[in-house]
C-alpha cells in the first residue's frame, strides 16, 4: 500500500499522482518514495485505462526538496564506510536505482507531465526534467533548480544529462556547477520547463496538455537525429570552447580540492555523446564515485546536516523556555556595534543604540542605513527601511537603556572599559537581564566578574563584516548559566545566523585557531619561503585568501597589538615566534595592512593589489625553497594541530562546533567538512604521525595533543566512528 | 646498421592566411611536389623506396586518411611505397626523419622518406578537436593551458622580460632576411607551382624584415585576457607554478612563430643505396631521442633532450658546432640557451620560425636540412637539431657531415 503517492484516475484516464510524504514538512526521496514511485510508474505503463499522467505534490510546502537528508547522509555513511574499499558495483546499482525510474517513467510509453506549484529542487526538478512537458507555477517567489554540487554531489538523477540535452551545455553547466536557481519566468525563458500556471491551476493545465497531446509520449533526446541545442561533440568548435572554459572556470574555483564539479563536468562530457539509456549509466558511475569520497559526506555533514542542527538549537539546553529578544540594548556604535544593530532591527528586534556621544551614536545608526540603501530593489524597500531604521533608537544616557531584555557589548577592547560599562548597565537593568559581550580576545570568565550574577553573563562574538559572515561564537565563561545559553541562541536563531557554542580560552575557539593560519605563513616568510608560495599554496589549500593577505585584511597592527597584549597577560609562559618578529617589523616600518594602503602588499589606487618588492630584501629567499607540498602541510597541519588541542582541552566540546566554526568563521577549506572532519578522514594515526615529523622539523608548535595520540593508538575518531582512511 | 642523410628540401613558407601564395594549394599537392622533387633531384626509383612518413598535425579534412599514402600515389611514386602519417605536434617533421632512420638502422628500409606537411590556412590549427583541452578528465590530468600560456610561464620563471623576447624576435627576422639575401636556402627550396606550371612561392614570405623593438612594441600580448580572465588559464598556471605570484604576458605575433603552410622531405637511406644511386652521403645520425616533459609549461622539453641526446652520442655540449632550435616563442628559445649556456651566435644563426613561419607538420624536417646546409656552408661538422613539443615533450637528433 503506498504511504507517500496516492493516484487518482480521472474521466479523460489521466492519472494524478499525488506525492505527499509522511512525516515531512516537504515531500524528500525516501526509500519509501522510491518503492511507492516504482508501483506507480509501473501502474502508468500497465494500467490501459491510464492515457497519461499527471505527477503533483500534496504540500502546500512546495513540489519537492529533493534526496531527504538522513537517507542520503547514511547513503553517503554506508559508502565511505569501508574506508577505500567499497563495493562500487553494489554502489552503483544503489544509485542507479533512481535514474532507472525515472527513464522508465519518460519510456513508458503515454505523456506525462508535472504540475510544480511550489520549490522544486534537486532530485524532484530531476523527476520533472524526466517528465514530457513540465509546467510551473507563475508566482515569482517560487525557485527551482539542481543545488547538489553545494554540498559536494551533483545531479546524478539524470539531471545531469537531460538538463544539457533541454537547454544546451553551457547554459546547463553554468547553472549545475554553481547551484543556482531559477525564478518561473527564467526557467520558461531558458525552457527548462515548457508553461507556466497562474499559481493554484497547474494541475489544471498540466491535465489538459496530456488530453491535447496523448502522443507526445517520446522525449526529444530518444527521436532519432536529436541534436543538443548549441551543439556538440568533437566537431563542434562551440562544444570545446565550452568544455574547455568550464575546466578552467571549475578549475580556478576547486582549486583541485573539490572533487564533485570535475565529476559533474566528466559525466557531462562524455554522457552527452551517448544514448540516453548509456548516458544515465554513466553518470551514475560517475555519482557513485562521489558518493564513496568522503568528501561528500564531510560536506553533507557539516555543510547541511550540522548547520541545520545548529540553527535550530542543538546546543540549546532543552529545559529553558523560549526567549526570544524584544528590545536589545547595543552597547557601542562603532563597527561591530552597528552591524548588529542592523541585522537585529532587520530581524524585527527594538534596539537601543548606545555610544559616548550621539555623534557616534547616530553614525552606527547611519551605518544601518547605508547596508539597506545598498540593497532596495533587492529584497528592500523604501518603506521597510524606514520602518527597520524606526526600530534603532542612538542615544549617550544608560537611563534609555531601561526595558531592554539583552544586552550585547562592543567597547574598546580593554578589561577595565568593559567593567565600568558593565557596571553602569547592571545599575538600570539588574543582573537578571542576560549581558552578552561581543569581546574577540577577552577572557569571558574574567569580564563576568562584573555582572552581579556571572551565570547571566556570556561572550557573543560576531565576526566583520556582521552582515555578510554568517557565524556567531557563543563562549560560555565558567559561570554561564543555561538561560544565558538559551538566550543567546534563541537571537542568534532570531537573526539567522549560525551559532557555535565553545568554551572560555584566549581567543576563544575561533580567533585562536585562524591565527595559527596567519602565524604560520608569517612564520615562513620570516625564513625565507617565497611570499608567493606561501599565498599561493593557502589558496590551493581551500583558504579564502593567502595567511599575509588575510594579514593586511585584518590589519597587521591589530594581530601585532594582540600579541602585545597576549605577551603581557601570560608573562614568561608566552612562547614567542619569529612570526611576531616580522609584524613589529612591518608595524615599526609602517606598513600596517590594507587600511592604509601598505602591508605585505601594496595596494595601487589604480590596479591590483601586489606582493610589496621590499619583502624580497628585508626577508631575502632562501637558497632551498620548500616544496609547495610541504608549504601546503604546514599551513594545513598548523591549524589542525590548534583546532585538536581546542577539542583536548574541553574549549569545543563537540566535533560539529569545530568544524561550523572553522568554515563559517574563518574560511577553513570548505570541501574538508571542517578540522574535525578532516582528522577523521586522514586519519588520526596519520595526522599523529605528520604532526610528530612537523613538529621535529619545525617546533612544538606542531606537537600533537594527548588526546589525539589516544584517539590514534584506540583507532577512535572525532565523530565516532570507525572511519579511517590513509590519506 | 649506419643510416645517412642523402638529401632534404622543402618548399618556401606562404603566410597561412587565405591572402598567402599557398592558400591555393591542397595540403596533399604540397606533399606530393616536395616528394618529386626527392625523386627527380636524385634519380632514384621510387620502387626502392620502403616508406615514406610524413608528419601532419591537424590530420582531418582534407589532410586526412593518411595523407603519406595519398601523397605516394598522387606523386606517381611506384604503387609499392606504403605511406603513414604521424603526429608528434611541432615535432613531426623531425619524427618522421627520425622514423625513416631508424628504419634504415634496423634494416627495415634501405631507401626512405621522412618529412611533413601542413596547410594552415586551409586546415587549421585544432581542426581535429581532440581530448586534450575539451574532455575535462584529460585537461585536468594534464594541466592544460594553450602553449603561449606555457611560453609566457618560462618568460616569468626564468625572468625574460617583454624587451628580451622582443629583442629576440628583432634578430630572428634580420637573420631570415640575411640569409635569405645570401642565398644560404637556395639549395633546398622547392618552388610551388600551380596546377598549370606556374610558379607560385620561391621564398618565404612571412618574413618581415623591417621589424624594430619600437614596432613590436606596439603589439599587445596575446595570452593576456585568455589567461587572466576568460576563462582564466593563468589559475592552472599558479597551480602548476605556484611560487610564481602572477604570469608575465610577454608572447605576441611578433615573437612567436608565424602561422604558414608548407611541406619538407628528407631523403634518407642506408650506404650500399647511396653507392646504387651514386648519391653521396649528406650527414650521418649520430643520436636521436624524444623525451617527455612537464605538460603545463609543456615547452621546456628541448633542455632534456639535448642532454639524452649527448649523452647517447657520448659526446659533450663542446663537440656542437651548430645548435638548431624551432622558434615556437621566443622565450624558449632564450630558456635553452640560458639552460645549456650557448650564446645566441651558436644557435639558429639563419633565423627561424619567428621570422619565416611554422607550418606544424613540416617544420622537424625544414630545421633538419636548414642545419644541414648550414654545415655544408660554413664548413663545420655536427649540430643538434630539437623542437620543443605540445604536452610536454621534445624530440631531436644530432647529425655530423660525412
Amino acid at each position: 500500500m503506498a504511504t507517500t503517492i496516492t493516484t487518482q484516475i480521472d474521466a479523460d484516464g489521466i492519472a494524478l499522482f499525488t506525492i505527499d510524504v509522511p512525516n515531512q514538512s516537504m515531500n524528500v526521496i525516501t526509500p519509501e518514495f522510491l518503492t511507492d514511485f516504482a508501483e506507480a510508474i509501473a501502474t502508468l505503463a500497465s494500467d490501459e485505462a491510464i492515457k497519461g499522467a499527471v505527477f503533483a505534490s500534496g504540500k502546500a510546502s512546495g513540489f519537492m526538496a529533493g534526496m531527504d537528508l538522513k537517507y542520503l547522509n547514511a547513503m553517503l555513511r554506508d559508502a565511505t564506510a569501508g574506508g577505500g574499499s567499497t563495493d562500487m558495483s553494489a554502489l552503483f546499482d544503489k544509485v542507479f536505482v533512481l535514474n532507472d525510474l525515472f527513464r522508465k517513467m519518460e519510456t513508458c510509453g503515454k505523456p506525462v507531465t508535472v504540475a510544480i506549484e511550489g520549490t522544486c529542487m534537486g532530485g524532484g526538478l530531476e523527476l520533472a526534467l524526466a517528465c514530457h512537458h513540465r509546467v510551473l507555477t507563475s508566482d515569482p517567489r517560487v525557485t527551482i533548480g539542481l543545488p547538489e554540487i553545494l554540498v559536494g554531489l551533483f545531479p546524478g538523477g539524470g539531471g545531469s544529462q537531460r538538463l544539457p540535452r533541454l537547454v544546451g551545455i553551457q547554459g546547463a553547466l553554468m547553472y549545475m556547477l554553481q547551484g543556482k536557481n531559477w525564478r518561473p519566468a527564467e526557467a520558461l525563458g531558458m525552457k527548462v520547463v515548457d508553461e507556466l500556471a497562474e499559481p493554484g491551476k497547474a494541475i489544471e493545465v498540466a491535465k489538459a496538455w496530456v488530453k491535447a497531446n496523448p502522443d507526445a509520449k517520446t522525449q526529444p533526446w530518444d527521436v532519432k537525429g536529436f541534436k543538443v541545442p548549441g551543439g556538440s561533440g568533437q566537431f563542434n568548435p562551440g562544444f570545446i570552447q565550452t568544455m574547455m572554459a568550464a575546466t578552467v572556470m571549475t578549475t580556478k574555483q576547486t582549486q583541485r580540492n573539490i572533487h564533485a564539479p570535475h565529476a559533474l563536468l566528466s559525466a557531462v562530457y562524455e554522457g552527452i555523446q551517448l544514448p540516453m539509456d548509456k548516458a544515465i549509466r554513466v553518470e551514475s558511475k560517475y555519482f557513485a564515485k562521489v558518493v564513496s569520497d568522503p568528501q561528500a559526506m564531510n560536506m553533507v555533514r557539516t555543510l547541511f546536516v550540522s548547520k541545520q542542527a545548529a540553527e535550530r538549537g542543538a546546543r540549546r539546553p532543552a529545559g529553558v523556555e523560549k526567549a526570544p529578544t524584544k528590545k536589545l540594548a547595543m552597547l557601542g556604535a562603532g563597527m561591530m556595534g552597528a552591524g548588529i544593530a542592523n541585522v537585529a532591527a532587520q530581524a524585527g528586534i527594538e534596539v537601543v543604540l548606545l555610544d559616548r556621544d550621539q555623534a557616534a551614536a547616530d553614525k552606527g545608526k547611519a551605518h544601518a542605513e547605508e547596508q539597506m540603501k545598498k540593497r532596495i530593489g533587492r529584497g528592500m524597500t523604501p518603506e521597510k527601511m524606514a520602518q527597520t531604521l524606526g526600530r534603532i533608537t542612538p542615544v549617550t544616557d544608560v537611563e534609555a537603556l531601561k526595558g531592554c531584555d539583552f544586552v550585547i557589548e562592543a567597547v574598546f577592547e580593554d578589561a577595565a572599559i568593559k567593567a565600568e560599562m558593565t557596571n553602569k548597565v547592571e545599575a538600570v537593568l539588574g543582573p537578571d537581564v542576560i549581558f552578552g559581550s561581543n569581546t574577540s580576545t577577552l577572557p569571558i570568565t574574567g569580564l563576568a566578574a562584573a555582572w552581579s550574577k556571572p551565570e547571566n553573563f556570556i561572550g557573543v562574538h560576531f565576526f566583520s563584516p556582521v552582515e555578510r559572515m554568517p557565524l556567531v561564537e557563543i563562549i560560555l565563561g565558567k559561570q554561564t548559566g543555561e538561560a544565558a545559553i538559551a538566550k543567546a541562541l534563541d537571537f542568534v536563531a532570531q537573526i539567522r545566523k549560525t551559532p557555535i557554542v565553545v568554551n572560555d580560552s584566549r581567543g576563544f575557539y575561533t580567533s585562536r585557531c585562524f591565527g595559527t593560519y596567519v602565524m604560520e605563513g608569517t612564520q615562513m616568510l620570516a625564513e625565507g619561503v617565497g611570499p608567493a608560495l606561501i599565498e599561493n599554496m593557502g589558496k590551493q589549500l581551500g583558504m579564502p585568501v593567502g595567511p599575509l593577505a588575510v594579514s593586511d585584511e585584518v590589519s597587521i597592527e591589530l594581530g601585532h597589538k594582540v600579541t602585545l597584549a597576549t605577551r603581557k597577560a601570560l608573562g614568561d609562559a608566552y612562547v614567542a615566534s619569529l612570526a611576531d618578529d616580522v609584524a613589529a617589523h612591518m608595524v615599526e616600518i609602517g606598513r600596517l595592512g590594507r587600511k592604509n594602503g601598505k602591508g605585505y602588499y601594496d595596494y595601487p589606487a589604480d590596479g591590483k593589489k601586489a606582493l610589496w618588492p621590499g619583502l624580497g630584501q628585508d626577508y631575502p629567499l632562501a637558497l632551498a625553497q620548500p616544496t609547495p607540498e610541504a608549504v601546503r602541510e604546514r599551513l594545513l597541519y598548523r591549524q589542525l594541530v590548534e583546532c585538536a588541542r581546542c577539542f583536548a582541552e574541553g574549549v569545543l566540546v563537540t566535533p560539529e562546533d569545530g568544524d561550523l566554526g572553522a568554515i563559517f568563521g574563518w574560511g577553513f577549506a570548505p570541501y574538508t567538512g571542517g578540522p574535525f572532519s578532516a582528522i577523521d578522514t586522514i586519519g588520526p594515526k596519520t595526522v599523529v604521525e605528520t604532526l610528530d615529523r612537523l613538529a621535529a622539523e619545525h617546533g612544538d608548535r606542531f606537537a600533537p595533543p594527548q588526546q589525539l595520540r589516544d584517539m590514534a593508538a584506540s583507532g577512535a575518531t572525532y565523530y565516532g566512528s570507525k572511519i579511517v582512511k590513509a590519506a | 646498421m649506419e643510416a645517412f642523410i642523402y638529401d632534404a628540401v622543402r618548399t618556401p613558407r606562404g603566410r597561412g592566411k587565405p591572402d598567402g601564395s599557398l592558400h591555393e594549394v591542397t595540403p596533399v599537392q604540397l606533399a606530393v611536389q616536395v616528394l618529386q622533387a626527392v625523386r627527380e633531384r636524385n634519380a632514384i626509383d621510387t620502387a626502392d623506396v620502403d616508406d615514406v612518413i610524413l608528419g601532419c598535425v591537424a590530420p582531418v579534412g582534407e589532410q586526412g586518411t593518411d595523407i603519406a599514402r595519398l601523397a605516394v600515389l598522387t606523386a606517381g611514386f611506384a604503387e609499392t611505397v606504403p605511406g603513414v602519417q604521424i603526429n608528434r605536434f611541432c615535432a613531426s617533421g623531425l619524427e618522421a626523419s627520425n622514423m625513416a632512420l631508424a628504419k634504415v638502422i634496423s634494416g627495415e628500409a634501405e631507401l626512405a622518406i621522412g618529412g611533413g606537411v601542413e596547410s594552415m590556412s586551409r586546415v587549421p590549427m585544432g581542426a581535429d578537436g581532440g581530448a586534450w583541452a575539451s574532455d575535462p578528465n584529460v585537461a585536468y590530468s594534464t594541466y592544460f593551458a594553450p602553449q603561449g600560456i606555457g611560453a609566457d610561464v618560462i618568460a616569468t620563471k626564468f625572468g625574460f622580460s617583454r624587451d628580451d623576447v622582443d629583442a629576440y624576435a628583432v634578430e630572428s627576422q634580420k637573420r631570415a632576411a640575411h640569409a635569405w639575401s645570401e642565398g644560404r636556402f637556395r639549395k633546398s627550396i622547392v618552388p610551388v607551382k600551380d596546377v598549370i606550371g606556374q610558379t607560385l612561392l620561391d621564398h618565404d614570405e612571412h618574413m618581415r624584415p623591417e621589424t624594430t623593438m619600437q614596432s613590436l612594441a606596439s603589439l599587445k600580448a596575446s595570452f593576456t585576457a585568455m589567461g587572466e580572465e576568460m576563462p582564466g588559464f593563468d589559475t592552472i598556471a599558479l597551480l602548476r607554478y605556484p611560487d610564481l605570484e602572477k604570469v608575465n604576458h610577454v608572447h605576441h605575433a611578433g615573437n612567436s612563430s608565424g602561422i604558414v603552410d608548407g611541406a619538407a622531405a628528407v631523403l634518407v637511406g642506408n650506404k650500399a643505396m647511396g653507392e646504387k644511386y651514386g648519391l653521396k652521403p649528406r650527414a650521418r645520425m649520430k643520436a636521436m631521442a624524444s623525451v617527455g616533459s612537464e605538460p603545463m609549461i609543456m615547452l621546456t622539453g628541448p633542455e632534456s633532450i639535448a642532454d639524452k641526446l649527448l649523452k647517447k652520442a657520448g659526446m659533450s655540449k663542446g663537440d656542437i658546432d651548430l645548435w638548431e632550435l624551432n622558434e615556437a616563442f621566443a622565450s624558449v628559445v632564450l630558456r635553452y640557451m640560458q639552460a645549456m649556456n650557448l650564446d645566441h651566435s651558436q644557435i639558429n644563426v639563419n633565423g627561424g620560425a619567428i621570422a619565416m613561419g611554422h607550418p606544424l607538420g613540416a617544420t622537424g624536417a625544414m630545421v633538419l636540412g636548414t642545419a644541414l646546409d648550414e654545415l655544408e656552408r660554413s664548413g663545420k661538422g655536427t649540430a643538434l637539431i630539437n623542437l620543443c613539443v605540445g604536452a610536454g615533450m621534445g624530440t631531436g637528433i644530432i647529425i655530423e657531415r660525412v
